[in-house]
């Protein structure tokens, strides 16, 4: 078995606790992928949601933190000096903080005097998929796809932090991104373009107006499903939670009852299924709507093979 | 005070002040803005007394492991500030000391949760919600004297790994300096204790010769051998503590057994 390549990974707080399957379902990919996601040493929350205020120095001391632990763990290593996130908020505090520092190196400089460590910049801050694209290549990733995707229709769903600012993050098109599109061709599924794509799912309202988020996000699932969409794969916990959340909600589900619907996968989950992995740890059983569902229709045929086999 | 040092006076060895020998080099440091001439070498505690404090209360163990000495200081001309125990630190010239009093920590009563349903890390959240104020600033790091990374055992709570919490924090001594500086208003040292406590009834598994002897403690095996050193006389105490048998280190299991076998 070749090498795998070492990419130092910051998962962030969701991804431990009810993201979980968004990790693990990322790890195992990367593996049969040709990289492997090491984890950094030490880390804290980034912030989760990027300061706005022009006097944000106390904000950005979270994710200078894990920046600075990115670097450390990167020279140590003698290698690139990036970090992979997996999760849309993560990435987005991580990336604008970056492009901060290099728009503004005195705040870079007043807070390495503050937390008394001494952050180079060099760290690049990458996406699980931006890492997929650039690094792996679509083309690439379509070659080592095992399973016929083609029976699934499904709809990326980007929401705001993945893309949104452009000029700081500028992973994509802010309005019309084909990141998620590509990534679902190569994977072989059929793609279903609808508007809501970039819509905001209502985010961390769900703290205090959970109507609202709910709306908002039924929306969106409305007009998945009126462009004939099966399935949503999104990049984000918290759209994932949201979304999925609403769908339960409309099919009247309780948490974790698994009714039928349309499901949210994470794009990783998919990726798995289509790579022919083992997605029993992928915790598609958290989802409100169960993913396994639309997976065993759209694999009727798979199943019969593998019946017809034994 | 003056009728005090008066008694004490003509009693040997009592009283902890120290006797410098007669070639010691003096120092001086500054106790509450005053400033004392102290002989170096002094450790902060024993300075302190040497300047004519008395502990009377919260003077700790002296030994670097209770946390009542917890000490903040500053350097004349230099703007930061440094922490460290008392009982442990080397008086160094122009230091400005200030021991932290009884500084009031969120204390959430957790010994009911800890028979709690919730899982281990709702019920960090639930105790102490705070730590999600956590700005990432890592001042409680850099103020900690045990070198513990306290934001990072902070870090662990936060995304739910009570077990990596408990396990980072396991050094902390509860001095408190950290509740001090945290900007959040974070009572880091009780998250930790309460993430000990939660990870060693619910997420460590428990060890079959640590429950026999808790058997053993609350059957009331002991309580003879208590009863007998508490109604011995001083001399008497001091006297078997210094003929005490003590297990050479590192000697492996069964190597070694002591003379006196009475209380086994």
């Amino acid at each position: 078995m070749p090498k795998l390549t070492h990419v130092p990974y910051y998962p962030g707080c969701s991804l431990k606790t009810k993201a979980l399957g968004y990790e693990r379902s990322a790890m195992d990919c990367a593996k049969t992928l040709g990289f492997k996601m090491h984890e950094i040493a030490t880390w804290n929350c980034c912030g989760a949601s990027y300061p706005l205020t022009k006097d944000n120095l106390m904000g950005l001391a979270a994710p200078t933190n894990i920046l600075v632990e990115a670097e450390q763990h990167c020279s140590e290593r003698k290698i690139d000096a990036q970090l992979i996130t997996l999760c849309s908020f993560c990435y987005n505090t991580l990336k604008r903080t970056d492009f901060e520092f290099k728009d503004k190196p005195e705040k870079l400089e007043t807070l390495n005097a503050f937390l008394k460590r001494s952050y180079q910049g060099s760290v690049k801050v990458l996406h699980y998929l931006e890492y997929l694209r650039d690094v792996i290549g679509f083309d690439n990733l379509a070659k080592m796809v095992k399973r016929d995707m083609s029976q699934l229709r499904v709809a990326p769903y980007y929401g705001c932090l993945l893309l949104k600012p452009h000029k700081e993050i500028g992973l994509d098109d802010p309005e019309e991104p084909v990141i998620l599109h590509d990534f679902l061709e190569a994977l072989g599924c059929q793609v279903v373009d609808f508007p809501g794509q970039v819509d905001c799912c209502g985010s961390y309202l769900i703290m205090r107006n959970p109507e609202k988020v709910l709306e908002l996000s039924h929306n969106i699932l409305q007009e998945a499903n009126e462009y004939g969409a099966q399935a949503l794969v999104t990049a984000c916990p918290l759209c994932q939670s949201n979304l999925d959340q609403s769908e339960g909600e409309r099919h009247g589900a309780d948490h974790f009852l698994g009714v039928q619907g349309m499901p949210i996968f994470y794009f990783t989950q998919l990726l798995a299924v289509a790579l022919g992995l083992d997605t029993e740890l992928h915790q598609f059983e958290k989802h409100c709507i169960d993913p396994k569902l639309v997976l065993s229709t759209c694999f009727e045929d798979d199943a019969k093979k593998i019946e017809s086999k034994k | 005070m003056s009728n005090e040092n008066k008694q004490v006076k003509h009693v040997t060895m009592v009283g902890d002040r120290t006797i410098p020998p007669k070639d010691a080099r003096f120092i001086s440091i500054y106790i509450m803005g005053q400033r004392y001439k102290v002989p170096e070498t002094l450790t902060i505690v024993k300075a302190m007394e040497y300047a004519g404090y008395q502990f009377k209360r919260g003077c700790g163990c002296r030994g670097g492991i209770c946390g009542a000495c917890g000490t903040f200081y500053r350097v004349l001309g230099d703007h930061n500030i440094y922490t460290g125990l008392a009982c442990q630190t080397v008086v160094q010239p122009d230091m400005i000391l200030a021991q932290t009093p009884f500084f009031p920590p969120n204390r959430a009563d957790h010994i009911g949760l800890l028979k709690s349903k919730l899982p281990p890390d709702e019920q960090i959240a639930t105790l102490y919600p705070e730590i999600f104020r956590c700005v990432g600033c890592g001042t409680c790091t850099r103020t900690c004297p045990m070198g513990i990374d306290v934001m990072n055992y902070i870090a662990f709570f936060k995304r739910g790994d009570v077990l990596g919490g408990a396990k980072e924090s396991f050094d902390c001594i509860m001095c408190g300096l950290c509740v001090v500086r945290c900007p959040a208003n974070i009572t880091q040292m009780k998250v930790g204790m309460a993430g000990r406590r939660i990870a060693a009834t619910r997420l460590i598994p428990s060890s079959a010769v640590t429950r026999k002897r808790a058997e053993q403690v609350r059957a009331g095996r002991y309580e003879k051998m208590l009863s007998e050193l508490g109604q011995m006389d001083k001399e008497k105490l001091k006297e078997i503590y210094v003929s005490r048998e003590r297990e050479p280190n590192l000697s492996q299991p069964g190597e070694w057994m002591p003379k006196d076998q009475s209380h086994l």
